[in-house]
C-alpha cells in the first residue's frame, strides 16, 4: 500500500509535476520583473523654482502710510 | 543789555538745532552710520538693508542684526494694521528710500541695481504709493 502511494505521487507523468512546470514557466518572467523593477527617479532637467513673491495688496500699501511713518520714527536706531 | 539777551536767545536756538541734529544722528550705531555714508550699506526696495559691496564680517553682523530688528518692528506694526509683514516692509522701504536716504547713500532700484542718491528723485518700486 505504501509502495503504491509512492508510485502515485512520484511518477514522471504525474499531473502535479506536469502542471508545476507550467506554473514555474509562467511565474519566472514575473519574478524577474519584480526583482529588476526598481523605481526610477530622475532629476528634472530644469531647477525647481519656488515662487516666493508674496502678493502685495496695493490698497493695503496706501493704508500703511501712517504705520510706516510710525515704525521708522519709533525705532531710530534701526533705520 | 538788550543785545546780550538777543545773543543769549540766538545761542540757545543754535544750541537747540545742533542738539536735534546730533539726536537724529545718534539714533544710529556709529559703525552703521559710517557704513551708510560710505555707500557700503544701502536701502533695498523691500524695506531691509543690503550690501552694495562685500562687507567685513563685523558690518555683515551689524546689518543682519538691524534687519532682524526691522522685521520684528514691521511684524508688530503689520499685525496692528491687518497687513502682511512683506506689505509693511515694502511700504516702509518706499519711505526709507524716498525720504530717509541722503545724497551719497546707496539704494537698490527695483531691478536690483545699486544707485547712489543725488539731487534727483530715486527709482522706487512701482507699487509704492505716489
Amino acid at each position: 500500500m505504501a509502495q503504491y502511494r509512492h508510485q502515485l505521487t512520484n511518477r514522471t507523468d504525474n499531473a502535479i509535476r506536469r502542471n508545476m512546470g507550467k506554473v514555474i514557466l509562467l511565474f519566472t518572467p514575473l519574478m524577474a520583473s519584480v526583482l529588476t523593477g526598481c523605481v526610477q527617479v530622475t532629476a528634472p532637467d530644469r531647477p525647481i523654482v519656488i515662487n516666493l513673491n508674496i502678493a502685495i495688496r496695493q490698497e493695503i500699501l496706501y493704508k500703511l502710510a501712517a504705520a510706516s511713518e510710525k515704525v521708522i520714527e519709533e525705532n531710530p536706531e534701526i533705520f | 543789555m538788550k543785545n546780550s539777551v538777543e545773543m543769549m536767545i540766538a545761542a540757545l536756538l543754535l544750541g537747540a538745532t545742533a542738539t536735534s541734529a546730533v539726536a537724529f544722528q545718534s539714533g544710529r550705531d556709529p559703525a552703521y552710520q559710517s557704513a551708510r555714508a560710505s555707500g557700503l550699506v544701502g536701502e533695498k526696495s523691500d524695506g531691509y538693508l543690503g550690501f552694495a559691496s562685500s562687507p567685513s564680517p563685523a558690518i555683515r553682523a551689524l546689518v543682519e542684526d538691524i534687519n532682524i530688528k526691522r522685521k520684528a518692528a514691521y511684524s508688530k506694526e503689520a499685525l496692528a494694521n491687518g497687513a502682511t509683514v512683506e506689505e509693511m516692509a515694502l511700504r516702509s522701504g518706499c519711505r526709507l528710500i524716498g525720504e530717509r536716504t541722503v545724497a551719497g547713500e546707496k539704494y537698490q532700484t527695483p531691478s536690483g541695481q545699486w544707485k547712489t542718491r543725488d539731487g534727483s528723485a530715486p527709482e522706487l518700486d512701482p507699487r509704492c504709493p505716489q
